[in-house]
């Protein structure tokens, strides 16, 4: 077995995941993009099993293991965070989100988002409802 | 090159290719499909290099409740069924800086380990890796358990709109929010 094969695939699997991460704007596909780069830190934990010998046998695949268990409490975690940010903004677009804190208590309503803009059909009482739910 | 090698490059290549096509898709919800094709090349990488259990576990977790995670997301963000124009920044800090480091480390590997070749090690069956988590890994183990929990948790905290806020904002919510979720439910 030549281990350079699933070094080298784990590495530009890495790399992809990279790409992805910063070049998607979708908060589901930017979890996608961090699946992908998991599983390159697992592939390398497996190959390094089989390669390197260690004194507790295995310890690389034990590894892949937890990682396999993060990064399923990761995505379910990931997954509300981004189902909460649909519900207070109607998009899941990352760069739309506003990092610094809203200085007054309305400014999560009227920050603008270019590709999804606010439906006009919303009624108040969910402009309303929305600084409260920000808050938290 | 032995069976061995072919089986992992042609794992590795259909890894690499589903992985690009995942990244650079404009279907959201062929992204998540192109995903588990790579998840499943992985696995049948791990199965070559005779990680059985953690081929499973693979298939399981990832192909299994992982995608099913995203994709019930990707229907409760209401995505657009065709082809979406927005997916994407501009590109080229992503490629420069995703590229410099696949590329970068995969030369790395190959400059530490060039053509060379091992034997394949004992299998790491179900009984063997059991014997390693629970005789010399169980303190992780146990914390990965409290941690899960602790994910639980907060994955409901975070989806239920209505724990963690005090009893008056409740009380002065819970009109609005009634006629909000009416608002949500019509458009």
């Amino acid at each position: 077995m030549r281990p350079v094969i699933p070094y080298v695939t784990a590495a530009l699997l890495f790399g992809l995941g990279t790409y992805g991460v910063l070049r998607r704007r979708n908060a589901i596909l930017v979890l996608i993009a961090v699946e992908l780069m998991l599983n390159a830190v697992n592939l390398i934990l497996v190959t390094a099993d089989t390669t390197v010998r260690s004194q507790l046998p295995h310890g690389g695949q034990v590894f892949a293991l937890f990682v396999i268990v993060l990064a399923a409490a990761e995505v379910g975690v990931g997954l509300a965070i981004v189902l909460q940010l649909y519900r207070l903004r109607a998009s899941v677009a990352v760069d739309e989100v506003p990092l610094a804190e809203p200085s007054s208590p309305n400014s999560p309503t009227e920050a603008p988002s270019p590709n999804s803009p606010a439906e006009p059909s919303a009624p108040p009482p969910a402009a309303a409802a929305t600084p409260g739910e920000a808050d938290r | 090159m032995t069976g061995t090698d072919a089986l992992l490059l042609a794992l590795g290549a259909l890894a690499v290719g589903s992985g690009a096509l995942a990244v650079a898709t404009r279907h959201l919800v062929r992204a998540g499909l192109y995903l588990v094709l790579c998840l499943a090349a992985v696995a049948g990488m791990y199965l070559v290099l005779t990680a059985e259990l953690v081929a499973w576990v693979q298939v399981l977790i990832y192909v299994g409740a992982v995608v099913v995670l995203l994709l019930f997301a990707v229907m409760l963000t209401r995505a657009p069924i065709g082809a979406s124009t927005d997916l994407d920044r501009p590109g080229w800090p992503a490629a420069l800086i995703g590229g410099g480091a696949g590329l970068g480390l995969a030369a790395l590997l190959v400059d530490a380990y060039r053509w060379s070749s091992v034997p394949l090690p004992t299998a790491g069956s179900a009984e063997r890796i059991g014997e390693q988590i629970f005789g010399s890994w169980v303190l992780p183990f146990e914390v990965l358990s409290v941690l899960l929990l602790a994910a639980l948790v907060g994955a409901i905290i975070l989806s239920r709109p209505d724990i963690g806020r005090s009893p008056v904002d409740q009380a002065g919510d819970s009109a609005a929010g009634d006629t909000s979720a009416e608002g949500r439910r019509s458009r």
